[in-house]
């Protein structure tokens, strides 16, 4: 069973946010990276580029397959972590730590009320599972 | 319609394996996952579920004669209990299917392994040659259905096995097939596979197979042994650069093109498909199967992505992956003749950005030597 991290918000592409004050830090989830499985390769948005809500930031590819990543809000990319586009495999054994992928400064934090809490994230998974 | 099974299918759901689709089979893609599969079977052993290929039986008095005229290999020179890799080929020169002719030990009776995706057109193709020779005594016999066929790859293969047979599995050399008894199940034990590993493929009764891939899993996991899906069949195919039908393979390629030159043995007469390759050997074939890796990182060149010399599109990538054993992504191509050369760059298409790759030779990987067997 993927690990759904309380206090993190989830978009329905399963990318994660996590809140450090006006900054939103970003990853993609223990379900995205079992999905996928053994990534290796990373595609990120260089600092200074500018994202919005909804628009493909970035690819994540595994063996099986390639895969966008979604900005989760808009705002300006302020860091990229070039950790783990050099060594992709982190973000199957730490998805929610290590393998943090950008960080973004908020344009608009009210966006943040059209992420799923944990709770949310947990039941639209469940719901994915039941129809696959 | 619904998705085929093997018998195995239960076994590999306990196992964790996720599915796919493959040529109509509900196949494992994965237990553990595809890196850590494709390592064991580098380092140690994999075992594998091939019950969706297609097995036939071609036996009677014209046998010989019959797949002389069918494949462009020399089966006059296959031997009792040996094989080799063959083709089926159209008028035209391009591949119907590409398959394993085993001669039976005894003698007379021959086997052949074809591809999941292409059982059904290449039983038709055998009726349909057969049918326009009338004149011949052979009989075509789909044995698929009653056939289970599980490999098992890797150094450490011979020694897993061996603890399942008191046959002497060193004395069959590669590409051999004898009929032993493996787990008290009579088996045909053939020493070939698609990993570019030392390894066997293994063909029994299908009501038997599970006892038999019970019994591997059991001898082997103390050693290593992992059940291996199709993501990592896939992987270990392409680092020792084997061809894979639908990919380097087709009605549209000739073996010329995919450098199976070594298959077809001019010297042995007629066979289905030789006056269009020899045109071709003449003038030489357009295209070229030629091997590569990226210079940088840029991602999965995948099966069709373009191949481009500056503006020019020169071909298509067949296959690639990120290489588990050797750390580089890698790829083959069908590319313009005049283009292909090892050491020669091009650019690769991946989702819209031109990378960097070179022409390098194959296979990628070639196992390691061991020193002489006993």
């Amino acid at each position: 069973m993927a690990e759904v991290r309380d206090g993190l918000r989830y978009t329905r592409t399963h990318e994660w946010v996590r809140l450090e004050g006006d900054v939103a830090v970003v990853g993609v989830t223990d379900f995205a990276q079992s999905e996928l499985g053994d990534i290796t390769y990373l595609e990120l948005p260089e600092p200074g580029t500018t994202v919005k809500q909804g628009d493909s930031m970035g690819v994540i590819e595994s063996v099986k397959a390639a895969s966008d990543i979604y900005a989760p809000v808009s705002g300006e990319v302020v860091e990229a972590n070039r950790a783990v586009v050099d060594a992709p495999e982190i973000v199957n054994k730490s998805p929610y730590d290590d393998a943090w992928l950008v960080k973004i400064r908020l344009s608009d934090p009210t966006e943040l009320d059209r992420l799923m809490d944990a709770e949310a994230y947990r039941k639209y998974l469940s719901e994915t599972a039941a129809m696959a | 319609m619904a998705a085929k099974t093997t018998v195995l299918y239960e076994r590999h759901r306990a196992l964790g394996a996720r599915f796919i689709e493959f040529a109509g089979w509900l196949m494992p893609v994965q237990y553990e996952g595809i890196v850590s599969e494709h390592l064991a079977v580098r380092r140690q052993a994999g075992l594998f579920d091939l019950g969706h290929m297609g097995q036939v039986v071609v036996r009677g008095r014209d046998a010989l004669p019959f797949l002389q005229e069918l494949t462009p290999n020399d089966v006059a020179k296959l031997r009792p209990g040996r094989a080799h890799y063959s083709l089926f080929l159209y008028p035209s020169g391009g591949v119907v299917d590409d398959i394993i002719v085993y001669h039976l030990p005894g003698g007379g009776e021959y086997f052949l392994v074809v591809n999941a995706a292409n059982t059904e057109k290449d039983l038709a193709w055998l009726a349909d040659w057969r049918a326009q020779r009338p004149d011949l005594v052979v009989d075509i016999e789909n044995v698929s259905d009653r056939t289970g066929m599980l490999a098992i790859q890797g150094p450490l293969a011979e020694a897993i096995l061996q603890e399942l047979t008191t046959y002497d599995l060193a004395s069959v050399p590669w590409f051999g097939i004898v009929r032993v008894t493996v787990a008290g199940v009579e088996t045909l034990v053939a020493r070939t596979g698609y990993t570019g590993e030392d390894g066997f493929e293994l063909y029994c009764p299908i009501e038997r197979t599970g006892d038999v891939w019970d019994a591997l899993l059991e001898a082997g996991r103390p050693k290593g042994l992992v059940p291996v899906g199709l993501g990592a069949r896939d992987t270990l195919r392409i680092e020792a650069a084997l061809p894979l039908y639908g990919q380097e393979l087709s009605a549209e390629i000739t073996p010329l093109e995919a450098g199976l030159d070594w298959v077809i043995r001019w010297e042995k007469g007629p066979f289905i498909g030789r006056e269009a390759l020899e045109r071709q050997r003449e003038q030489g074939p357009p295209r070229r199967l030629v091997g590569f890796e990226l210079v940088g990182r840029g991602g999965i060149p995948r099966t069709g992505y373009e191949v481009r010399v500056g503006d020019d599109v020169i071909g298509a990538v067949t296959s690639g992956t990120a290489s588990p054993t050797l750390g580089k992504t890698i790829g083959m191509a069908l590319i313009a003749s005049r283009y292909a050369g090892v050491g020669q760059p091009f650019q690769v298409v991946i989702r819209g950005k031109p990378v960097d790759a070179v022409q390098v030779s194959m296979p990628f990987y070639r196992r390691p030597r061991r020193t002489a067997r006993a």
